[in-house]
């Protein structure tokens, strides 16, 4: 893949570069951005576009029926249980939004601004990245000797004398799915919140200080709205990712919960494709919906 | 910046919480993985012993850990390489206008932002409807690229942005063809982070399940392998099979970073060149 800059060397080589040369340059970004496009032209464009067709089909005895029907959205959007689980989907959403956005900011903001050598700095941000880097699966996993029965947590509440009896609602509940989205995708918020801090001018923040404004007003007034940015880009990661779960929410409630993705995934078991495919383009359709809806609020465009 | 008041200190204190949110629960898990034969899924420890180690790899255990393991190292080693590949060849492209180029760099948002779910779904009916049979060198190879080459991309454009052109233009100034210039200047300033994002490129795909479960075909990748096991076996065998998973992919981290800091360190002393 070295390729591009290798079919570049002549240039340089010639004294004068030849106009075949020239072209060659000017066809280089086209070269190198080739294999990126066909990536994503077969892997993600072209399965969009199955699914979009394959909402439209028919299925009979387990195999698909290319046609044009509308019944796949028509049961979709026609069933109370879709409602009521986009419903539940969007509650997930906003719940584990405000916890991960309350957490990260405070985590980003004291890396950014009571961190103060770059070192420490450099060493804590990665404790906080290295997480990601591991398995979801596992960290799911890692919850049960806490939050089961018999967990840690039960016990240490017994042992307090807040309950007498274990609670069950900690593990295979809602609250464990929360508990565990907000584990796993806290750090979408970090990461991008504390890379538009580290960005923030300090003078700013000192004029502030100079013109009387207190700890909280320049928290108020001059840190969150510079980092509208990096909050609109966790909030796309964490809202997206919520939205289209099946795993985090089908091990933590014990299949107890029903999620968008829970409720596909059902579907795709059956061998149901055209309905699954359906059900997969009013969440495509839905996830886009936000995501503009947080572009037209916050101008993310500085960041990239 | 700030004095150190009790805000300060208040903050710390969340900081340190929020750590130990992040890596308690991996490290009960890692000390439950020792348990005794008789041990359960929670504490206390009965006893303290490898015996849930062992029991991982003997084969009348559910599931096939050896296998679905191997083939995870080598897509991982496989989408790390042409991440690298390719995530560095569209950074080049990117640092100068072509047509198209907006339309490209969305599609690699896109990417990011359509969820798993729905492109594990769309490789694999895209499959269905051609008539392949769905694999984990070919299905879900390119479910694991669309993945990892949006965080690939974006950590190019990061560093090509910060990129100081001047150094190119003194090479050029001093004779260096295009070529001498990518291979001599460009490729040694950059090398830190290219490691940065194979490193991205093989722990992504080697812990990716989302995209993977309609695309991997009839072989398991591990974390499918995983997720499968979670469903019929309660045994702290789980944990064991956690532990080592985890400290495969922590070792690897620690062994990048340390490594990037050594290049960093010896480019200091050699004076920047």
């Amino acid at each position: 893949m070295t390729m591009p800059a290798l079919s570049a060397a002549p240039i340089g080589a010639a004294e004068e570069p030849a106009r075949g040369a020239r072209r060659l340059a000017a066809l280089l970004p086209y070269l190198q951005s080739l294999p990126l496009w066909l990536v994503l032209g077969i892997f993600l464009l072209v399965p969009i576009v199955t699914i979009i067709a394959v909402s439209f089909w028919d299925d009979q005895d387990y195999a698909l029926v290319p046609t044009f029907i509308l019944d796949n959205y028509r049961d979709a959007l026609g069933s109370a249980v879709t409602w009521s689980t986009y419903f539940s989907t969007i509650r997930y959403a906003v719940v584990v939004w405000a916890a991960t956005l309350g957490i990260g900011f405070t985590v980003a903001y004291y890396l950014a601004f009571h961190v103060r050598s770059a070192l420490w700095q450099m060493v804590l941000f990665q404790l906080c990245t290295i997480p990601f880097l591991t398995s979801n699966v596992i960290r799911m996993i890692s919850w049960i000797p806490f939050l089961g029965r018999n967990g840690l947590l039960n016990q240490t509440l017994m042992d307090l004398g807040v309950t007498d009896h274990p609670l069950e609602f900690l593990l295979y509940s809602r609250f464990a799915v929360v508990l565990a989205f907000v584990h796993l995708y806290t750090l979408f918020m970090v990461v991008p919140i504390f890379n538009t801090m580290m960005r923030i001018d300090r003078s700013l923040i000192e004029a502030a200080r100079d013109c009387g404004a207190s700890p909280l007003g320049v928290l108020r007034h001059v840190v969150v709205p510079l980092s509208l940015p990096g909050i609109a880009i966790g909030t796309i990661f964490v809202v997206t990712l919520v939205m289209g779960d099946f795993i985090t929410v089908q091990m933590m409630s014990g299949g107890q919960s029903a999620s968008v993705g829970v409720m596909m995934k059902n579907q795709i078991s059956l061998l149901q494709y055209p309905s699954a495919a359906a059900q997969a383009v009013i969440l495509l359709v839905t996830v886009l919906l936000m995501v503009f809806a947080i572009l037209r609020m916050v101008d993310i465009r500085k960041e990239l | 910046m700030e004095k150190k008041g009790p805000r300060h200190w208040l903050l710390t204190a969340f900081f340190a919480l929020f750590v130990l949110f992040l890596y308690g629960p991996t490290m009960t898990i890692f000390i439950l993985s020792f348990q005794g034969p008789n041990g359960g899924l929670t504490f206390p420890m009965r006893g303290f012993s490898l015996h849930w180690f062992v029991n991982l790899f003997q084969p009348q255990l559910v599931g096939d850990f050896g296998g679905s393991f191997r083939r995870s190292i080598a897509l991982a080693l496989i989408v790390m390489g042409l991440t690298v590949l390719i995530a560095l060849s569209a950074g080049l492209a990117f640092r100068r206008r072509f047509f198209g180029a907006t339309m490209l760099f969305y599609l690699t948002i896109a990417s990011l932002i359509v969820p798993s779910t729905l492109i594990s779904l769309g490789i694999g009916l895209m499959f269905a409807v051609v008539g392949l049979q769905p694999a984990w060198w070919s299905s879900a190879l390119g479910a694991h690229l669309t993945w990892t080459l949006p965080f690939g991309v974006l950590i190019m454009f990061a560093v090509f942005n910060r990129f100081d052109h001047s150094l190119e233009e003194a090479a050029r100034d001093l004779g260096a063809s295009p070529w001498q210039c990518f291979r001599h200047v460009v490729l040694p300033l950059i090398a830190p982070s290219l490691i940065g994002v194979g490193l991205f490129g093989f722990s992504l795909s080697y812990d990716e399940f989302a995209r993977s479960i309609m695309a991997a075909g009839s072989q398991n990748t591990l974390p499918l392998e995983i997720f499968a096991t979670t469903t019929n076996v309660t045994s702290p065998v789980l944990y064991a099979l956690g532990s080592l998973t985890t400290g495969f992919s922590l070792a690897l981290v620690v062994t990048v970073l340390v490594l990037v800091l050594a290049m960093r360190r010896r480019r200091a002393a050699s004076g920047h060149a």
